[in-house]
């Protein structure tokens, strides 16, 4: 019980916390800034004009 | 666009008898709650379970008698979005109605406070307001449109047989135990969570089961990139089942009675409370609606995602800060400061990945600018987006810690909500709906376009009334509650704070009507749609595959 402190959990949860999130997060964004993955975004950004509003499955 | 030739036999979709079987245990497991618990609200709730199940057992028996389930898998399931629609326009009406009811009852207390009817006190009305707009008509047209959106980017049939309609009609019963409790007096006084522990368990195989038709279809696709839309609806669908999860962990009573416990207690209960109470507007009433915006703004007016990179960092942002502002509801209590100076931090954090959206939604509209005069549905996109800058640039400020000093419990914080409720995600919603109609019954059109017209100017008005008036009474009985005498007593008690509110309670009431007699209006003009004959039976042989969009 010695080392569960409240200030340990806090400062676990800060520090911790703030690197967790923080790397998840540049993931993310490098993900999305990902030279290569340009062209895709670029045909997604036209996708919802493409799709039907016929109920037919679309191949 | 030929009929497809392979047309399988009139076979009743996936796990159709499965539910019929679940569908009477669930009765019988309903019939002996009722039959043995010695608690008269929990014998009430049950009630409705058992004539939910018995009715769902009965309309199986015909269907599956008389081969009315078809399963079709070169078509789209599009039957379960058209009920879906009716939902959102029906739990519309009844939420916002009563809405008005309890703002009737702010302004004339003496006149809308009903001492013999326990069941139409102001507590009792309030959840059944708040749980009736945001899960019952945002629920369903959240539902509703990911079931359309999910299917048209993946170019795949919803997963899963019966299972879409199980989700629909289970949720439709969540929210029938929910609305009826609450009048009945049951609930676990939680904000947004009131349902108690049996009508929780409940929610929580709906949900799961939505989740599961929503992966399936994902992972049925045919286009290999998930189209962003669909990244913020499982967002939404993910997020909420762990925050339903936490935040109803409780220990009840017994397991014939309806009261329970929550696991926590003190400021970790609150803290669980106010994380989950932010988060289901951070993921509900956000992500969600903005998975609605990034499919249907580009559809409607015909252009591609402004920037799709910014999508995604705008999802990703979105995501990642939004967890964390939660304790901005906890200021000047047992919270730790460093937790509230958190929660505060990343709430004005917030605001980049808010605009981003905003302006990536509102620049969609580059080049079609001219929509706005003619199309009142892409007016209504637009103010929707407009609302949602607005209240997104309101937020992060209430939550700065002096600030919320004077905010906070004042009406402030009612208009803020409703800003975001009203402009934001009403509006967002009434778009999709006046989209998605015309293609799910196949009409050429909207009946009448004039209506959308009306609809559109009377409800802003009546947005604008209602949080002008909210900001008005929320800084005058802000500053009044702070206000001292030369003698350091304070200078106004409390009934005369509300009294003096009374005007702007009217103009409230008066706003929340007009808002109210707009979506009268819309269901009213979806309604005729409906019934117009379809654009096949008008124009068969002439049709073009592609029609540009009117």
């Amino acid at each position: 019980m010695s080392g569960l402190t409240y200030e340990t959990v806090a400062r676990f949860a800060q520090q911790g916390g703030t690197l967790y999130f923080g790397v998840l997060f540049m993931g993310g964004l490098i993900y999305g800034l990902w030279p290569r993955h340009k062209e895709t975004f670029n045909r997604m950004a036209s996708l919802p004009l493409e799709t039907d509003e016929d109920d037919h499955v679309q191949s | 666009m030929t009929q497809p030739a392979i047309n399988p036999p009139d076979s009743a979709p996936w796990g159709a008898q499965a539910l019929y079987v679940f569908t009477g245990i669930g009765a019988f497991v309903a019939f002996l709650m009722s039959a043995l618990t010695q608690d008269p609200l929990f014998r009430f709730s049950s009630l409705i379970f058992l004539t939910a199940f018995l009715l769902a057992a009965g309309v199986m028996t015909v269907g599956i008698a008389n081969g009315r389930f078809r399963y079709d898998p070169n078509r789209y399931e599009d039957g379960v979005i058209r009920a879906g629609v009716i939902a959102t326009l029906f739990w519309a009406i009844a939420g916002l109605a009563a809405g008005a009811l309890i703002a009737a009852q702010l302004a004339w207390p003496r006149l809308f406070y009903f001492p013999e009817a326990g069941w139409l006190n102001f507590g009792r009305l309030r959840p059944l307001h708040t749980s009736g707009v945001i899960f019952a008509f945002g629920g369903n047209a959240l539902i509703a449109t990911s079931f359309w959106v999910v299917q048209r980017t993946c170019k795949a049939r919803l997963f899963g047989g019966i299972l879409p309609w199980f989700v629909f009609w289970g949720y439709q019963l969540f929210l029938v135990l929910a609305a009826t409790g609450y009048l009945a007096g049951i609930t676990q006084s939680r904000e947004y969570a009131e349902p108690e522990w049996y009508v929780d368990l409940w929610l929580t195989i709906v949900w799961v089961a939505y989740l599961l038709v929503f992966l399936g279809t994902l992972w049925k696709r045919k286009e290999p990139h998930i189209y962003v839309a669909n990244w913020f609806y499982l967002a939404f669908i993910v997020t909420i089942a762990v925050l339903h999860l936490v935040n109803n962990a409780a220990l009840p009573v017994g397991l014939l009675n309806h009261r329970s416990y929550s696991a926590y207690a003190g400021v970790q209960d609150a803290l669980v409370q106010w994380w989950y109470g932010h988060n289901a507007v951070g993921f509900f009433l956000t992500a969600g609606f903005l998975g609605m915006m990034y499919y249907f703004v580009p559809k409607r007016v015909e252009r591609p995602v402004y920037s799709y990179r910014l999508s995604i960092v705008h999802f990703w942002s979105l995501i990642f800060i939004y967890i964390w502002a939660g304790p901005h509801h906890l200021h000047y209590t047992a919270l730790p400061q460093w937790a509230q100076t958190l929660g505060a931090t990343f709430s004005i954090m917030l605001w980049m990945p808010s605009w981003g959206g905003m302006i990536n939604g509102l620049m969609t509209l580059s080049g079609a600018w001219d929509k706005l005069r003619t199309d009142a549905v892409v007016r209504m996109m637009v103010v929707a987006l407009a609302f949602y800058g607005m209240s997104t640039f309101e937020g992060p400020l209430m939550s700065i810690r002096e600030v919320n000093a004077l905010s906070h419990y004042t009406d402030w914080t009612i208009g803020h909500v409703h800003s975001g409720a009203l402009g934001w995600v009403g509006f967002i919603s009434f778009a999709a709906v006046y989209c998605m109609v015309p293609w799910l019954w196949k009409k050429k059109g909207l009946w009448s376009d004039r209506l959308v017209e009306w609809h559109f100017w009377i409800a802003t008005t009546g947005i604008l009334l209602y949080i002008a008036a909210m900001w008005v009474s929320g800084i005058m009985e802000g500053l009044m509650w702070r206000e001292y005498t030369p003698q350091g007593f304070l200078a106004n008690s409390f009934v005369e704070t509300v009294s003096a509110k009374h005007i702007e309670n009217v103009i409230r009431l008066v706003g929340g009507l007009m808002y109210l007699s707009g979506a009268a209006i819309m269901s009213y003009n979806i309604w005729r749609t409906i019934r117009m004959p379809s654009a096949q039976t008008l124009a068969a042989p002439t049709a073009p595959v592609l029609i540009a969009a009117e």
